[in-house]
């Protein structure tokens, strides 16, 4: 058992460190949820991507450094550290990537990734239904059989980014007489400025449109936009939650540099007394959670799956964010009610964090059932 | 990077396990805070025959160490099966003495007496260190140290059994002797970070046996004609209570490694930054100890809430792990200390 890094991984370190000293803008750049911030943003994916830093696990043939999960890691630690942006492109870089990895076309791997990678098309999920969040399975919108693709048709909401991006991707019902809710489903993507596809920006609470509702009447799908086979679009959804790229939903490296800066912020603001053991447990998680990391990604080097542990890997760092966030606005004070700041921003965004990607609740009840045995029981 | 036990730990981890769960420990729990310690002494020669004690033990007096991330792996498993008898001070007391030696002087003596009987499990030695008052199991202790400011000395039992919330737990005020070593700042230092890092595992296995007694028992116990391990409610805190473990167990292994001097990944409090590598371990076993006692806790506090009034008694075995969860949480550095230690310098 070690921690070691090799030298290798050391030297990949420096390169992207150094990197990021030359290139990470001095001011923060404006909200990515606003459409001004957003267009900086993807500016920033440009120039990153232009190095080959915007993907750095994936093969270079898509715009990738082909590393491993390690120096995955390392970048994202040095990323974040660096006080670098937060990443517009990644619903696509996270959540789509992965299941086109595992189960897309040559040719659609070769046509929608190199423009992910670049930021030229940024994408958004189109999961979540009016009636299907956690239940996901019961979603309603329809894809229907038409010449040379599928119309689509229904509703979709809750789509984070989906107010200013380009794409979207998500599961849709093509078999309405499946007989299991599960069944039936077909996992695509379409243009979110196709004709039949009207985006009703969301404002969260803090008033930035940082989700969308997507109305959806005759919209075409190409087939060639069809991922995996039509009716197995669960599955497909499904495969890749739990794997490698489901531990990087949130990189540990945000969370350290992060606790670092609410380190900082205590110092400076006197070193409060009352409010020494929570800077400490922001600490003392964030280490947690980047050991917990590195303890995940060495199983799975080590050709072993990861399961529902992705739940206990989500649960943490969803209350970790917001109990972070919130330490840092008592520290703030009366200043930490100017929404304006990045610990305001922060604090907004953290409290999403145990409704989305699967409420926490839903997530616990997973933990207690897949890891400790319990007995499956009424919600 | 493998930060995953290889396989010779992980069969050592269960080989201890085996030994232990077949060595009927609640008994031997049960005489030891009755005040006979023939069970736990017999049960002590049989971790020490497994190789645990000489973890701690430099190999110049019989032993095979230091190797903190296996005795880490081999306090967990002390913890899971509530073994009697202060293993952890045993432990730190053997690493004190073997630093004292190394550092030179006339302590040479005190190391060659000691190590070669802790290592063999002839011995049971506990340590002391200010301002902590209490010395843990003095009575079956062959020999008491107490590091005091930068010296070391030997010290006698004064009065009777102080009676502590767990019963087997035997706490002695004593009284400080003859002076083993007058500058020894650094290996009270040293023995203190392991007595913390191997109190912190033990918390850990700790937990994860009050978990798993937990999980076994809501899942027979039934009311409302189901069992109550299918109510969310209790699913959910149950839950809780193996995040806590789980995100506590890597920062044991982790605090393991630096202490070990393994492991170049950025440490707690100073990410980006080249700190001292004994005050990244001290920092490490700072946030173990927190998120560990912290987790052992909150596992004992769900434990007893699920168990009902039943678990509320002393009659159920349970109660050797519910009454340690929070002594050990407190032992060798309160939440309170660890966390200032997390915060401070690194600058």
């Amino acid at each position: 058992m070690d921690l070691d890094l090799t030298p290798d991984e050391d030297a990949f370190r420096a390169e992207a460190r150094a990197w990021l000293a030359a290139h990470v803008p001095a001011d923060p750049l404006p909200s990515l949820e606003t459409a001004e911030g957003f267009a900086a943003h993807r500016a920033w994916e440009a120039e990153l991507s232009a190095d080959r830093w915007s993907v750095v696990s994936w093969p270079e043939e898509f715009g990738g450094r082909g590393v491993d999960i390690f120096k995955w890691l390392v970048f994202e630690e040095e990323y974040y550290a660096a006080g670098a942006p937060g990443r517009v492109s990644q619903n696509g870089i996270n959540l789509l990537a992965p299941t086109l990895f595992d189960h897309a076309t040559d040719e659609q791997r070769a046509r929608v990734l190199p423009s992910m990678a670049s930021g030229e098309v940024i994408w958004a999920q189109a999961w979540s239904e009016p009636e299907a969040g956690s239940d996901l399975a019961s979603l309603r919108s329809r894809a229907v059989r038409t010449d040379g693709g599928w119309l689509l048709h229904g509703q979709k909401t809750w789509s984070s980014r989906a107010a200013f991006a380009d794409r979207a991707f998500g599961i849709f019902r093509t078999d309405p007489d499946a007989p299991k809710p599960h069944q039936g489903l077909t996992y695509l993507m379409f243009d979110l400025r196709a004709p039949g596809v009207t985006v009703r920006p969301i404002g969260r609470l803090d008033g930035k449109p940082a989700f969308a509702e997507l109305f959806l009447d005759e919209v075409f799908v190409p087939d060639e936009d069809v991922i995996g086979e039509p009716g197995r679009g669960w599955r497909i959804a499904m495969s890749t939650t739990g794997n490698e790229r489901g531990l990087t939903l949130r990189s540990p490296g945000r969370f350290l540099a992060s606790a670092e800066r609410l380190l900082r912020l205590w110092r400076e603001r006197g070193e409060d007394p009352a409010v020494r053991d929570r800077v400490a447990d922001a600490l003392i998680g964030a280490r947690a959670y980047q050991l917990f990391t590195y303890a995940n990604a060495s199983r799975f080097a080590a050709g072993e799956q990861i399961g529902a542990e992705s739940s206990l890997n989500k649960v943490f760092w969803s209350e970790y964010d917001m109990a972070l966030h919130e330490t840092a606005l008592d520290l703030l004070g009366a200043d930490g009610e100017t929404a304006a700041g990045e610990w305001a921003e922060g604090y907004v965004f953290s409290l999403a964090g145990p409704i989305y990607a699967g409420t926490n609740e839903i997530q616990r009840d997973i933990i207690a059932e897949r890891l400790l045995g319990l007995p499956k029981g009424r919600r | 990077m493998r930060f995953l036990l290889d396989t010779e730990q992980a069969e050592f981890g269960r080989t201890l396990d085996r030994m232990l769960g077949a060595a009927d420990t609640p008994s031997a729990v049960r005489a030891w805070a009755a005040g006979d310690p023939g069970p736990g002494r017999d049960l002590w020669t049989r971790i020490a025959d497994a190789g645990v004690f000489a973890l701690a033990v430099p190999e110049a007096y019989d032993g095979v160490g230091l190797l903190p991330v296996e005795l880490a792996l081999a306090y967990v498993e002390l913890g899971r099966h509530a073994v009697p008898g202060p293993v952890v001070e045993t432990a730190a007391a053997a690493a004190l003495l073997a630093d004292l030696a190394e550092d030179g002087g006339t302590e040479g003596g005190a190391a060659k007496e000691w190590l070669p009987r802790i290592a063999a499990g002839r011995a049971v030695v506990s340590l002391g260190a200010e301002p902590d008052a209490f010395v843990l199991d003095a009575d079956a202790a062959d020999a008491v140290f107490v590091a005091a400011g930068s010296k070391v000395r030997r010290a006698v039992v004064r009065g009777a059994v102080v009676e502590s919330a767990d019963p087997a737990r035997r706490l002695f005020r004593v009284e400080a002797g003859e002076i083993v070593a007058e500058d020894a700042a650094r290996a009270v230092a040293r023995a203190t970070d392991l007595a913390a890092l191997l109190t912190a595992a033990q918390s850990l296995g700790v937990g994860l046996e009050l978990l798993r007694r937990t999980v076994e028992y809501v899942g027979q116990r039934k009311q409302f004609g189901v069992p109550i391990g299918s109510f969310q409610a209790v699913k959910h805190r149950l839950a809780d209570a193996l995040l806590g473990l789980e995100f506590a167990r890597p920062l044991v292994f982790g605090a393991a490694l630096s202490l070990a001097g393994r492991g170049s990944v950025a440490s707690v409090s100073d990410h980006g930054a080249v700190g001292r590598a004994d005050e990244r371990a001290r920092k490490d076993i700072a946030a173990a100890k927190v998120a560990a006692g912290e987790a052992a806790y909150r596992a004992a506090l769900a434990a007893l809430q699920l168990h009902g009034a039943v678990g509320y008694t002393e009659e159920l075995d349970l109660s050797w792990w519910l009454r340690k969860a929070r002594p050990l949480r407190d032992a060798w550095g309160t939440p309170a200390r660890c966390r200032e230690r997390v915060v401070s310098g690194g600058r």
